[in-house]
């Protein structure tokens, strides 16, 4: 017996995975029913469906970057304080001295790549005429995907606190100042005030709401770390949740009838 | 530090330009050596015409690779600093071929002209595009003219900084999935115009679709992908460092300063709009219009493959919204836009002091000055004046600005029910179609009002700036 055959014959293999190494057909099909991680999956697709020429792969290589980003994500958490003293030294310090110091490239290069990925999807999805029926509402949800992710990368741009970053955030963040009737710079500003007294100031607008503060600053840094790191990731992984359980329950990826 | 006068503070070529441009050639070399075996494989052959023999179509790609070769190791092996200015270059710095691109790309006008010229040939030409050979040679082309271009100092400093580096492979990756939809798609268009209707589609996505396991099928290709991915991720980090400027100071503008590159789209729009359109109204048009996508089209057909035919308008309308208004502007953003928001070629130096004159002008102004001058006066008021007498000034002011935007909004519509998209109309029903033709109004307000900024100078329609009211 070999110890390959030893391991997979083991209570503990068998404890996890509950049935035979998948090297025939019924156990490839059970493998799909019983992994939770596969599960996720139909038992067999048609040929097409999963043809690299048709998806591109841009779905599932977005999903894999936000993982990537997730995992890369938590180390860096576990070095970096979101502070005006130390928010720029740490980074810093990951570049020069840090082992493993290349997380903040990978986290950077995933970040950049994810936005390029999920846009790239998106172009294919439309491509294929797949947003019709009755993909619909499925459509909808990417776009709010959408949306999160570039959200996400907003909101880590501001972290490293050097030049590139606050600025990048400032004209940014700058248009919604001009939001109409709620940012201070924005038409119809003046509609809300009380007795001749506005409500909508540099230190009440949407511009504040989204900075914490009448500029970029370290209430800003705070918010956009929490946004960045808690918020912003677990409404994405809900939405990915609902866009891979759609897909499933709307018949799976798009076909030709 | 000791710095040599004699040294070249913006050199053109460095040692290691020309080992990093080898390694591209002798990539590029690599390709084309399988390409041309592919070729050879085809067993085609072309007639010489002035000498009269037939040759293999592949001995053509075989002198190119060996081109490719050469030069590769020409550049790879070229490591003497001292001799770095005897480096045979084939771009002259400031040569015809660098100032004729940067006279064309370095204007909003010409720029635009080219994008939009540019995706309707694509559309139009797209039969002969399909063709491999000839989308070979237009990839072979792209990298060398990028590789060429990488000799100048100016050039490296946008396309090789880090953060634009995405944005370059964002190019390939958009005109290559480009090039395959259309590949497709025009097989399809030829087999549906031939079918007979019986039976399911015979598209290329029914040919060979049997239903297979996801395991072994799916998940080994996934498992290579993400270990793709992952070398891709590493190396990519090994070879460029994020970047870190100097720490964030309030004080120190940077100019320009850039919001990031995936907003630069938006940025771009502040040019011609004011900010609470183009960073607010204009951002919630285009997801709300992504999200109603699905609602407004009314054409079943198309779903499950590639298609143009079947589907032209809503094809052509997204590909001139994500190619032409959205990735183009990206690119103009990131790699033409210098200080003070002022456009710059390719190889041009970013000059702060680069003037460009700005004689822009209000609606109001064109039309109670300079068209009906001799008839009109300008409405105006006094700052004692009542409130109602200023703010009917103002609208009296602005009324030729708010009735273009009113016939464009609310005339438009209709007038287009009755005309040019009546089958629309019947097939989409009163709610749907006007949802759909504000859209597409709001659309091709960008390229309007910068055709409006380039032929009249027009800076507003609507100008109102007690209010922060500005068209
Ligand atoms: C974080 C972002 C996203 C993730 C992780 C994601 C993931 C996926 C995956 C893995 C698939 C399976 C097929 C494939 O890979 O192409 C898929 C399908 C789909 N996605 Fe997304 N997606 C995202 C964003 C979007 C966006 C932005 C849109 C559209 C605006 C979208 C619309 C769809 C639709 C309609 C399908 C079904 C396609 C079909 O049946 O052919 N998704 N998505």
């Amino acid at each position: 017996m070999s110890v390959g055959d030893y391991i997979r014959g083991s209570q503990i293999w068998k404890s996890i995975f509950r049935h035979p190494a998948p090297y025939d057909r019924r156990n490839r099909v059970v493998v799909m029913l019983t992994n939770f991680f596969l599960h996720l999956h139909p038992v067999s697709v048609k040929q097409q469906g999963i043809a690299l020429s048709y998806t591109w792969c841009m779905g599932g290589i977005t999903f894999f970057l936000f993982l990537v980003e997730a995992i890369t994500g938590v180390l860096l958490m576990f070095y970096y304080r979101p502070t005006l003293e130390w928010a720029y030294q740490d980074i810093l310090a990951l570049r020069d001295v840090t082992t493993l110091g290349i997380m903040r490239e990978i986290h950077r290069w995933g970040a950049h790549a994810m936005v390029i990925t999920v846009w790239l999807h998106m172009y294919r999805v439309f491509l294929t005429g797949s947003y019709k029926p009755p993909r619909e509402f499925n459509w909808v949800v990417g776009v709010l995907l959408l949306v999160l992710t570039l959200l996400l990368s907003f909101t880590g741009y501001l972290l490293p606190w050097d030049q590139l970053a606050i600025w990048a955030i400032t004209v940014g963040s700058n248009m919604a100042r001009a939001t109409p009737v709620l940012g201070h710079e924005g038409p119809g500003f003046q509609l809300l005030n009380l007795g001749g007294y506005d409500l909508i100031t540099s230190g009440s607008d949407a511009r504040f709401l989204l900075l914490g503060s009448r500029f970029v600053g370290e209430e800003t840094l705070n918010r956009f770390y929490i946004l960045h790191c808690v918020a912003i990731p677990l409404a994405a992984a809900g939405l990915i949740a609902i866009h891979f359980w759609r897909i499933r329950k709307d018949g799976g990826i798009s076909q030709p009838l | 530090m000791n710095v040599d006068p004699f040294i070249d503070p913006h050199p053109n070529l460095t040692p290691a330009v020309l080992q990093g441009l080898g390694w591209l050639y002798l990539v590029l070399c690599a390709m084309n050596l399988w390409w041309t075996i592919r070729v050879y494989r085809e067993d085609k052959h072309v007639m010489v015409p002035v000498l009269n023999i037939e040759l293999p179509r592949a001995t053509f790609w075989a002198l190119y690779t060996s081109a490719l070769m050469i030069v590769g190791f020409m550049h790879v092996s070229w490591t003497n600093e001292d001799y770095i200015d005897r480096f045979p270059l084939v771009l002259e710095p400031g040569g015809p071929f660098q100032t004729t691109i940067d006279f064309v790309v370095a204007n909003p006008v010409t720029y635009f002209v080219i994008s939009i010229t540019g995706t309707i040939a694509v559309l139009l030409f797209r039969k002969f595009l399909v063709k491999p050979t000839v989308g070979w040679i237009l990839l072979n082309a792209a990298v060398l003219f990028q590789a060429l271009s990488m000799t100048d100092y100016d050039f490296r400093q946008i396309v090789g900084k880090p953060d634009n580096v995405p944005i370059v492979a964002l190019l390939y990756l958009v005109g290559g999935f480009t090039w395959l939809y259309f590949y497709k798609a025009v097989e399809n268009d030829r087999r549906l115009a031939e079918w007979d209707g019986e039976g399911p589609v015979p598209v290329l996505e029914n040919d060979e679709n049997e239903k297979v396991l996801v395991w072994p099928d799916l998940v080994y290709s996934e498992l290579i992908c993400m270990i793709a991915i992952t070398t891709l991720l590493i190396v990519w980090g090994i070879v460029l460092e994020a970047p870190l400027e100097e720490p964030a100071s309030s004080a120190k503008t940077p100019n320009p300063s850039k919001a990031p590159w995936y907003f630069l789209g938006l940025q771009e729009m502040l040019v011609y709009y004011d900010p609470w359109l183009a960073g607010v109204v204009f951002p919630t048009m285009i997801l709300g219009g992504l999200m109603a996508i699905p609602y407004i089209d009314f054409n079943r057909i198309g779903n499950g493959y590639y298609v143009f035919r079947q589907r032209a308008f809503s094809i052509i309308t997204f590909l001139v919204g994500f190619i032409t208004l959205w990735v183009a502007m990206i690119i103009l953003g990131t790699f033409l836009r210098g200080p003070n928001w002022n456009i710059f070629g390719i190889y041009e130096y970013w000059d702060v002091h680069k003037l460009e004159a700005l004689n822009n002008v209000m609606l109001s102004e064109l039309f109670y000055l300079d068209w009906f001058g001799q008839f009109l006066d300008m409405p105006s008021y006094g700052n004692d004046d009542p409130l109602g007498k200023q703010v009917s000034m103002i609208l009296l002011r602005e009324l030729p600005g708010f009735a273009v935007i009113g016939i464009y909004f609310v005339a438009l519509p209709p007038l287009l029910a009755m005309t040019c998209l009546r089958t629309f109309y019947q097939r989409m029903g009163y709610l749907r179609f006007m949802v759909f033709t504000q859209l597409l109004l709001w659309m091709a307000a960008l390229p309007l009002k910068m055709v409006l900024r380039w032929a009249l100078n027009l800076k507003y329609l609507v100008n109102i700036p007690e209010y922060f009211f500005n068209i």
